[in-house]
């Protein structure tokens, strides 16, 4: 099996998409003729042409509003947000009408909204963020956010099939540093609202996702090693809808549970997460619900203060240990 | 007649007061309904509020000029009889904060402020509230461990921070059988003797005692030194405990401590059993049984045991548990020290599998084969101190059980006996002494009596149909 990278492997799912339905189209900021500011698009616009390649202007509204109205005409568009930090301009598209569309009018909005996401590469406040907690609240969406190549995959042709609308958060981090095989010929996909047990254990649970799983990993190798301790790593994978089941199971088998996320952390998910572990397993709760977080400041630009300010594998080893010892 | 609040009313979803500008009316004067009785003026909009109800202006409480919050009382109106309004009279309620005041923090719940704060005082000499206790000592799924295995979880020393009770804490404390926990929480094993067989029990650090001075020290082995204690002379052979010897050690005198130990002794005459035991011994051997009087006795032991229940219980705190399986285990004098292995469910099994089981687990007993579980859980014990000739034995309970039962030696000594015709004669019998040994904290004396006088019957009858 080929060795594929994480955006490889992404541009590898949409082009299938593409090759299969011929509803399936791209619009952004420089998907077509650039091939994508990250390049996940080259190549498309040779293949697809100029109709289902569309270049837009710099207007995340109107990007946002236009696929919308081709979603109601019968077209599955993948809107491309140059950073998913621009989805902040398409905000009122997003929550007050495509979100809702289907529930006030009964109009079917089937499109996806991708975009790179996440820091880590000394991008700044503007090219940096994680914007899930601005959206996950809003019914009407699904959210998505794959750690690995196999997902990164599996979930923009799952986003593409679905009938309802889909942000899709692909780590910018994890572009070309994760390589993985994957199966040729064969249809990948990852259904939406699942998580993953990324590695399995019995002494505390990491409940995590995108970048941060891979880190999470890390900490779990340094706690085997070092502690002894046997850490378990659930990628949620989806975050809207969250796998309630998938948390729950982990909890319940540990006991001692920490929410790991690249979000700040006043009004991050893990706020939600602990709340719906305290819901359905405080009586099997060993020690509070602990999270590792970014700090809340805007991110900055110069590497030392980014990197203080997320969270990084010694941030997670620490926490971790703090929890097992309780 | 009734009283009818009138209030500032809210003029807009943003708006949170109103400054009452004008009176249009007297206090007195009557009033029609909808009629206007006094100008507001808010940030939006200026205007005219009308009477809810007919009626006269009975009080006015807010002055032209006075600014108040939306919803406050502003004048009273007294309404005519079968003349009010749908409307309910508003409840005099205090006016909801109007620039939005910040609500009071709700305190966190306790377990997450207790991480955020300094760590509690550790034990001093105030005692702790069962809250206080509950509150630094444990977290919801110990709690509910706790319940569910019905244990106190407030004795078990914690190897948590701040010396919290954790799941691992709990857990092993119910496994070795809720043995009473120790002085020292990190360093004392707390597995009773029994489980002594396999060698992974918890490591004890093995500390010479080494202070002469000073009051009564608990230190890790759990024996207590005292200012008399043992200092070697020259010439004296020096030998650390074995681990097999510690736990011992620490558990007799945890056992004495913990019980009140009365002991009852009763004769049996076994020679019933004996000869029962000469005729049947030969096919048991043939059968991969050994037919023992310990076999005999451990049968009789098991069905007295469910028609005295108190004796196969254990006390918890202020509970008695009373044990649903009788798991009788037969002590087991090793080169290297003491071992119970248990003979599960004896009740259940007939003679012939009680003496194979006690066979096979003596057997692997020798040669250091018994798995955990078969030194755990047992509810009752046997000893057998006849086994080397003693007469009686007055043994030491095997915590938390609430009797154990030592045997003497069979031998055979005169007895009287009186014949059919009333003629007393003195015979030579086999005979045995059998030593109860029993906590008086839950089993009374008359108790421990019934069920002896119970065993002695049963043996001095037993069944042959039981062979």
């Amino acid at each position: 099996m080929p060795e594929v990278t994480y955006l490889e492997a992404l541009r590898q799912g949409l082009r299938e998409e593409m090759r299969r339905d011929e509803s399936v189209f791209l619009l952004g900021e420089d998907v077509g003729l650039y091939g994508g500011a990250f390049k996940v698009t080259e190549g498309f616009l040779a293949e697809f042409g100029a109709s289902r390649v569309i270049d837009t202007p710099i207007a995340e509204a109107a990007i946002v509003g236009a696929a919308a109205g081709a979603a109601h005409m019968g077209m599955r568009p993948v809107v491309e947000m140059q950073f998913i930090d621009f989805i902040a301009c398409a905000y009122n598209l997003l929550t007050n009408y495509v979100a809702t569309a289907r529930y006030r009018a009964g109009l079917a909005c089937p499109m996806v909204v991708r975009g790179p996401y996440g820091g880590y590469v000394r991008g700044g406040p503007f090219h940096s963020q994680c914007p899930e907690a601005a959206f996950v609240h809003t019914p009407g969406l699904k959210i998505v956010a794959p750690a690995t190549a196999r997902d990164a995959k599996g979930l923009i042709k799952a986003a593409v099939r679905d009938p309802d609308p889909v942000l899709y958060f692909e780590h910018k981090f994890l572009y070309r540093r994760i390589k993985e095989d994957l199966p040729e010929g064969e249809e990948v996909l990852t259904p939406i609202g699942v998580a993953r047990v990324a590695r399995e254990g019995t002494d505390l649970s990491i409940v995590t996702w995108s970048a941060l799983v891979w880190k999470s990993l890390d900490a779990a190798r340094q706690l085997e090693q070092e502690d002894g301790l046997s850490v378990e790593v659930l990628d949620l994978r989806t975050l809207l809808p969250m796998d309630d089941a998938a948390i729950q199971a982990t909890v319940r088998k540990t006991n001692r549970v920490m929410v790991v996320h690249e979000d700040t952390r006043t009004g991050g998910l893990a706020g939600e997460i602990t709340a719906r572990v305290n819901e359905s397993s405080f009586e099997w709760l060993d020690a509070p619900v602990r999270r590792v977080t970014a700090a809340d400041v805007p991110l900055p630009y110069a590497p030392s203060l980014e990197d203080a300010v997320l969270p990084q594998t010694e941030d997670i080893v620490r926490m971790a240990r703090e929890l097992a010892a309780y | 007649m009734a009283r009818l609040d009138v209030i500032m009313p809210q003029m807009g979803e943003s708006i949170a007061e109103g400054t009452l500008s004008r009176w249009m009316k007297k206090v007195g004067e009557p009033v029609k309904r909808d009629e206007p009785i006094f100008e507001i003026s808010t940030d939006k909009v200026d205007a005219e509020i009308p009477a809810p109800s007919a009626g006269v202006l009975l009080e006015i409480k807010v002055q032209e000029g006075q600014t108040v919050p939306v919803l406050t009382v502003v004048a009273v109106i007294e309404t005519e009889a079968g003349a009010s309004s749908a409307v309910p009279v508003a409840a005099p309620a205090p006016a909801p904060a109007a620039p939005p005041r910040p609500a009071p923090v709700a305190a966190p719940a306790p377990v997450v402020v207790a991480a955020a704060l300094p760590p509690p005082p550790a034990a001093g000499p105030r005692a702790e509230t069962a809250e206080e206790r509950l509150r630094s000592r444990s977290t919801p799924l110990v709690r509910r461990l706790a319940a569910e295995n019905h244990v106190d979880f407030t004795v078990i020393p914690g190897s948590g921070v701040d010396g919290r009770v954790t799941k691992k804490d709990l857990l092993g404390y119910i496994e070795a059988g809720g043995a009473a926990a120790l002085p020292q929480a990190a360093a004392a094993p707390r597995a009773p003797v029994s489980a002594a067989a396999s060698a992974q029990t918890a490591a004890a650090p093995t500390r010479a005692p080494t202070s002469l001075a000073g009051p009564l020290v608990s230190t890790a082995s759990g024996i207590e030194e005292t200012p008399w204690a043992a200092v070697p002379w020259p010439g004296d052979r020096i030998e650390p405990m074995s681990k097999i010897r510690m736990l011992t050690a620490q558990h007799m005198v945890l056992s004495r401590r913990t019980s009140a130990h009365v002991t009852s002794f009763y004769e049996v005459d076994m020679t019933r059993v004996a000869r029962l035991r000469e005729a049947h011994k030969r096919a048991y051997e043939e059968r991969g049984a050994k037919l023992t009087y310990l076999g005999f006795i451990t049968k009789a032991v098991a069905d007295c045991l469910r028609r005295h229940p108190i004796l196969n219980a254990a006390v918890q705190g202020a509970t008695v548990i009373y044990r649903q399986p009788i798991n009788i285990g037969i002590a087991v004098a090793l080169e290297w020290g003491l071992i119970v292995p248990v003979v599960r469910s004896a009740d259940e099994l007939s003679l012939f599998g009680v003496a194979r089981s006690m066979r096979d687990l003596a057997d692997r007993a020798r040669a250091k084969r018994l798995k955990p579980d078969e030194v755990q859980q047992g509810t009752f014990t046997i000893t057998n101190p006849g086994g080397f000739g003693s007469y009686v034995g007055a043994p030491i309970i095997n915590q938390p059980q609430v009797a154990i039962l030592g045997v003497g030696a069979v031998e055979k000594r005169p007895k009287v006996l009186t014949l059919d015709d009333g003629t007393d004669v003195i015979a030579p019998r086999l005979l045995m002494m059998l030593g109860l040994s029993y906590d008086h904290r839950v089993v009374d004396g008359a108790d421990a009596d019934r069920f002896m006088a119970d065993l002695k019957r049963l043996l001095e009858e037993f069944p042959e149909g039981a062979l």
